[in-house]
């Protein structure tokens, strides 16, 4: 008989892990991020042909600065005031704000892929109010504007967010694929309305108020003797508000029953049934918070950044604030360690390419691999190779 | 001919190149997807398999002295199925070997192929110290050679034999996969895989090597689409983005076609004309023509709802779809 049992077993096999010491997770992350920045670098150099230490100074100067000794000012002073600082940490906070906008839903299982969409309309409805309320009465009350202006892209946001969410809870509609087609019926809308407010077909809207910066974000006054960079003044407000919906977010999903519940319905629909959730209205009431923060992201944008709209207000983060909120494990505070890892790397690959005269989407590849190795680390904490014991 | 029957054929015509890379991207979802894997990362890999295979078409252009048509057809072929293959088994490995998140896992591979797609296509000059943007004109000639005598034929010639080879192997593709799917054992253990692992498992079939053929063979078809649109439809030449957001089309056709490559040939070609719908309509204004351009959204967003509605077995994507599949789990 036992002859005849020579069964064919591979010498290993995978076994699942009830649960891992955080120190152990935390030292598998660490070994997968450095070992992606050691595959990214290689492909830096080999596009690039700079030396690895002439990379990594490039990519630390596209976040921080380049220090420059002769200025005579300290190097932390430097890197505080200085344009290239700021001008990540709004960049960041773009990345992040979209980055807490999504997590309610996906910690909802509920696959929101439209945050792109949900910005971009915000932004629209943000813009409409700022063309429109430039005159008379509205000149003298700068802040009304403004006021409106917020309002205006909340409600746009939870409109976009909210349609497909209806849809879901009473139908089931995949939610995935709607949103995405959510975000190309925003796009060409503001491709349309572009056209209406510029009617020269150059197709660009052009900066709106200009002169008279109605419906701007106003900058912080710093002290003269500080010596600010303008991006500081001019992002101070943007990154300020961000990082104060951080802590909301925070707060709203470790502690608060809305929190509690839909992360009950993202683990099992059945179990929330059972309990007495109403799974219908914690899916649209979650959309509508999702579409709330969508609507204030495409406000800073138009208001705190770009005072203008193209299709691209977004930059694209739509999808890759998806990536920054799952690598976060949807924790608000880890987001902001994510989307800096992502912006400073993004900024650091796209500085080296251009300064080289090549196109910057070499950020998105690394951005690409470093991800990979992140996702795929994930089954070394979930899983563990073990030895397989021959029986009898 | 009057004016505007002519003018209609041109708009099928249009319609039908806007179509083939939509029939590659959802034939090629399609069959990822029986196998209970929905790659979010097929426009990364259509971005992928065009610029690889514009980067073969440029070397072998380049280094030969004289390129000869079918050998630059070959290369780049290769060089375009070798791109999205590698893609794929990116994919393929941290979803089903490493059990990843497919949703975060395709994102990251659409993020990192249209990276590569832009970067060398607007690059790969640079490499050789030139200037200017990409043009293959011996590759794409070869691509866009039509069948001599039928294509001269008016109005049957502009509509049905006006296209380069890849077009014909695109409804070749479609309609093998559906007699595949459905007519062989191979297509039933496919099936069996996307809708019960474990049952597919029990039964004998090696379920994870259906995941990895089904995702690699799914993607290279897709790559394909990719590799037309840029030698095919734009005729050799690279702008940036400019492939643009067929790729998530392409997985809403999947969708619209009820997982059946046979339906994609038909919804493809309606949402190729509704593509180009805007250019054919005389007298439009600047802002209408946007709102014109929305259409294959709107009626993608009509379709999804329509089908939940409906909500019938038979239309049902494959049952264990989205999800990994681990042995010892319960």
């Amino acid at each position: 008989m036992a002859k005849q049992n020579k069964v064919h077993e591979p010498p290993f096999h995978i076994v699942k892990r009830p649960a891992i010491a955080t120190w152990k997770a935390i030292l598998i992350r660490t070994i997968a991020i450095l070992l992606s920045l050691i595959v990214s670098s290689v492909v830096l150099i080999v596009l690039t042909k700079k030396s690895p230490f002439e990379a990594m100074q490039l990519v630390y100067e596209a976040s921080f600065g380049k220090y420059k000794p002769e200025l005579g000012t300290g190097f932390f002073t430097q890197m505080f005031t200085g344009r290239k600082f700021w001008a990540m940490l709004q960049e960041l906070c773009m990345l992040l704000v979209i980055a807490l906008a999504v997590t309610p839903a996906f910690k909802m299982k509920y696959w929101n892929l439209g945050a792109q969409g949900q910005v971009l309309f915000g932004g629209l409805c943000s813009v409409a109010v700022m063309f429109n309320l430039n005159q008379g009465y509205w000149a003298t009350h700068k802040w009304l504007v403004l006021l409106l202006m917020l309002i205006a892209a909340i409600l746009g946001g939870i409109i976009w967010a909210v349609i497909p969410a209806l849809f879901k809870a009473r139908w089931n509609t995949n939610e995935s694929l709607f949103t995405l087609m959510m975000n190309y019926i925003a796009i060409q809308l503001i491709s349309c309305m572009i056209n209406v407010w510029n009617p020269s077909g150059s197709q660009v809207m052009g900066v709106v108020n200009q002169n008279t910066q109605i419906g701007w974000m106003p900058s912080m006054i710093f002290p003269e003797s500080w010596g600010m960079s303008t991006s500081a003044k001019n992002y101070f407000f943007n990154i300020l508000i961000v990082l104060a919906l951080t802590v909301i977010m925070f707060v709203y999903l470790r502690y608060s029953k809305h929190g509690y519940e839909l992360s009950v319905v993202g683990e099992s629909v059945n179990t929330a049934n059972y309990i007495g959730i109403n799974v219908k209205k914690v899916i649209v009431r979650t959309l509508v918070f999702s579409g709330l923060l969508c609507g204030i992201s495409g406000f800073l944008l138009v208001s705190g950044t770009d005072h203008s709209i193209t299709t691209g207000l977004d930059r694209g983060y739509g999808f890759t604030a998806i990536i920054v909120a799952w690598l976060a494990k949807f924790n608000p505070l880890m987001m902001v360690v994510t989307s800096f890892l992502i912006v400073f790397l993004d900024k650091g690959a796209s500085d080296i390419a251009m300064n080289m005269g090549f196109n910057e989407s070499v950020g998105e590849i690394i951005t690409g691999i470093i991800i990979f190795f992140i996702i795929g680390c994930e089954f070394f904490i979930n899983y563990r190779i073990a030895k397989t014991h021959r029986e009898g | 001919m009057p004016v505007f029957v002519t003018k209609i054929i041109a708009f099928l015509a249009a319609a039908v190149v806007q179509a083939i890379p939509l029939i590659y991207g959802s034939t090629g979802e399609i069959i990822t997807e029986k196998s209970g894997h929905l790659n979010l990362g097929i426009p990364g890999i259509m971005y992928m398999g065009g610029i690889s295979g514009i980067i073969g078409g440029y070397l072998y252009e380049h280094y030969a002295a004289k390129p000869v048509g079918i050998v630059a057809v070959l290369i780049s072929l290769a060089a375009s199925l070798v791109g999205s293959a590698l893609m794929a088994l990116i994919y393929s490995f941290l979803t089903v070997t490493l059990r990843a998140n497919q949703n975060v896992t395709g994102l990251s591979l659409t993020i990192f192929g249209v990276g590569v797609g832009n970067f060398f296509g607007g690059s790969l000059l640079k490499f050789f110290g030139q200037t200017g943007s990409i043009y293959l004109a011996a590759t794409s000639t070869a691509y866009r050679t039509t069948i001599p005598f039928l294509s001269k034929i008016p109005v049957v010639g502009t509509l049905f034999f006006s296209y380069g080879f890849l077009a014909y192997l695109a409804v070749i593709i479609a309609l093998l996969s559906s007699r595949v799917l459905n007519k062989t054992r191979v297509g039933l253990s496919l099936r069996a895989v996307g809708e019960s692992p474990a049952t597919a498992d029990a039964a004998g079939v090696n379920v994870t090597a259906y995941k990895y053929l089904a995702t690699l063979i799914g993607g290279m078809i897709a790559g394909l689409g990719g590799l037309y649109f840029v030698m095919d439809a734009t005729g050799g030449g690279w702008t940036n983005g400019g492939f643009g957001d067929k790729g998530w089309l392409a997985i809403a056709i999947v969708i619209f076609a009820l997982w059946k490559p046979k339906n994609t040939l038909l919804c493809s070609f309606i949402f190729g004309a509704l593509y180009i719908l805007c250019v054919y309509i005389p007298g439009l204004s600047a802002p209408m023509k946007e709102i014109i351009k929305m259409m294959p959204y709107v009626v993608t967003v009509a379709v999804l709802i329509f089908i939940s509605i409906r909500n019938k077995r038979e239309n049902m994507p494959p049952a264990s779809l989205g999800t990994s599949y681990f042995r010892e789990e319960r």
